[in-house]
């Protein structure tokens, strides 16, 4: 079995006339930790909106776990094994932290169709555990996530993408709104994930975090990427060279 | 600041059903006072005065529980008295007697009570559906959609005997609403839908697509057909209510169930279910019926105009959704 889990092959996405992502080269292997940087509207988004199928790209190829895919929508791409951490939190307000995890995929006891009875204490205890695994601590399981601090939405939102992701996670600038505090258990969560060895696409606009995390550094620009650099061989400084087009000119192969 | 939302998040909030009740307490201790002060008797303390509070508004209240699943889903339904009519209209032309020479189908005549029920219930059923189907799928605005339904559910009760009301039902149709089956069948129906929504992939979704329809989206719920289902229901409980009156009244009328649609809304506000969608119970409606019938006893043992009634209950409402609205806010300040 091939060592690589994700490929991408001239993946394109235009909105009408604009090139948000031209022709982009990616590959990610098994265990590895990759971030993927550049300034606001590079693509990067854009990028990951394409491999989960929150949108349809407009020409290229994804390779999933040594398959060419081609998912209709984002529940599809979750049920091959890929969790996406949005920037925008997925996460109901009203609810619990146990019915957070288990959103669409409900544990249940008995089945009666659309009125299955579900399983609460299962999912508490699940959750309870999945918390445990990705360090997480919240006083309340059973509180509204409305009530909880953005810390702890976020971590719910990541324990929950650590929890289900059998084969690969997509952290969509996991800290951008978070406290100093915060953003050290978020990163301890991510540190949590490679010991485990789940491979990871992390958008990340902090460098310092960027440089403290992951092995590999892809820079967007203009919707292309002009640069993957390997995290022992490259510094800030070549980083922000390359996010502001110093560096790089037309693209590099990823 | 860090520290008071730690505090805050440990803490198990007080349920807003704790206040609804306490001003039911209050509403109902200010009729007991002015009670013995001008009347010189009890309020609270009559079994029949009880009994009558609750049998004129339990039938709303069936309506109100079906409101109250659409509401929790962010969304709305004014067409529930409407439906009610054109139902009740539709039932009872399958539930006459055939000594009636005025029968709306002579030839269907003395049926078995299931199927006016049958009838009732479909009937009840259809029209939610078109209003979630309509809501779901054209995303057109849960106000308009069921704004569309509400006039023209009253154009096919109207319609179908030309304005004439439908009378002389069978006996054992006769026997749905009488006594205290009202209430009997609200409260089955209550704790039905109450143990829908606390313990079932039904309410767990109902509420997740009224907390945020996106994630919902996204974590794999369908939501449309989730959508129509929540309409069909209330539709269906509707119906159900149109039975009961129609059955209890011993006629359907084309005017039967006017405003119902915003009483059962208004039971629903009051009770603590959010319009912004996502918060609510069956317990909180149904103290807001209660509140409801309160005021409505009350008033009449109080010997006030009816005017001021419907004045009161319009304040009430108001303060409601103030006092929701403000909850909101200080909710939007601690996070």
């Amino acid at each position: 079995m091939s060592d690589i889990i994700l490929e991408t092959r001239g993946l394109t996405k235009r909105y009408g006339g604009v090139h948000a992502l031209e022709d982009a080269n990616f590959t990610l292997r098994r265990g590895e930790h990759i971030a993927v940087v550049g300034d606001n509207g590079a693509g990067k988004s854009t990028f990951v909106r394409q491999i989960t199928a929150v949108e349809q790209r407009t020409a290229g190829e994804v390779f999933f776990d040594g398959q060419a895919v081609n998912f209709a929508g984002p529940l599809e791409a979750r049920e091959s094994g890929i969790e996406t951490v949005f920037q925008n939190l997925a996460l109901a307000d009203d609810l619990d932290v146990p019915s957070n995890l288990y959103l669409g995929r409900e544990i249940i006891k008995f089945n009666l169709g659309p009125f299955s009875i579900l399983d609460r204490k299962a999912m508490r205890v699940a959750t309870q555990k999945a918390l445990d695994t990705t360090a997480v601590r919240i006083p309340n399981l059973s509180n509204p996530i409305r009530n909880m601090s953005g810390g702890q939405r976020q971590c719910v939102a990541i324990a929950r993408a650590a929890a289900f992701a059998s084969k690969l996670i997509i952290m969509d600038e996991p800290t951008a709104a978070l406290g100093v505090q915060e953003t050290g258990q978020v990163e301890n969560i991510i540190r949590g994930l490679k010991a485990r060895g789940v491979p990871l696409i992390l958008i990340s606009h902090n460098l310092r975090q960027v440089f403290d995390l992951v092995d590999r550094i892809v820079v967007f620009r203009r919707g292309r990427i002009v640069a993957s650099l390997r995290r022992e061989e490259t510094d800030g400084n070549d980083i922000v060279s390359y996010i502001t087009g110093v560096k790089g000119g037309e693209g590099a192969r990823a | 600041m860090t520290a008071t939302v730690t505090a805050t998040a440990g803490r198990p909030a007080r349920p807003p059903e704790m206040n609804v009740f306490l001003g039911l307490l209050g509403i109902a201790l200010v009729f007991e006072v002015l009670g013995w002060i001008f009347i010189g008797q009890s309020f609270v303390f009559n079994l029949q005065r009880l009994q009558i509070i609750i049998l004129q508004v339990s039938i709303v209240g069936i309506i109100a529980v079906g409101v109250t699943q659409v509401i929790i889903t962010g969304g709305i339904d004014l067409s529930s008295g409407s439906v009610v009519g054109a139902t009740a209209m539709i039932a009872m032309s399958f539930a006459q007697v055939s000594d009636n020479a005025r029968a709306v189908y002579p030839a269907l005549t003395d049926l078995p009570v299931i199927v006016p029920i049958a009838v009732a219930l479909l009937c009840g059923l259809l029209a939610g559906a078109a209003n979630g189907a309509l809501i779901a799928y054209t995303k057109i605005p849960p106000f308009i959609a069921t704004l569309g339904m509400m006039v023209a559910a009253r154009g096919i009760s109207k319609w179908y005997t030309k304005g004439q009301p439908v009378s002389f039902p069978t006996d054992s149709y006769a026997a749905i609403g009488a006594g205290l089956n009202p209430v009997l069948l609200f409260i089955v129906i209550a704790v039905l839908f109450h143990l829908a929504l606390n313990y079932t992939l039904y309410g767990k979704h109902t509420y997740a697509i009224g907390s945020n329809a996106e994630a919902a989206r996204i974590s794999g719920i369908k939501v449309e057909r989730h959508l129509v289902m929540v309409y069909a229901i209330a539709g269906m409980l509707a119906g159900t209510a149109a039975l009961i009156l129609s059955s209890k009244n011993l006629t359907a009328q084309a005017g039967m169930g006017v405003m119902y649609e915003l009483d059962a809304i208004a039971m629903a506000v009051i009770g603590g279910v959010s319009l912004a969608g996502g918060r609510g119970s069956i317990l909180g409606t149904a103290l807001g019926m209660l509140i409801f019938g309160v005021i409505i006893s009350g008033f009449t043992f109080l010997r006030i105009d009816a005017y001021y009634q419907e004045m009161i209950k319009g304040v009430i409402i108001v303060v409601a959704v103030v006092a929701d609205v403000a909850r909101q806010k200080r909710r939007a300040r601690m996070v």
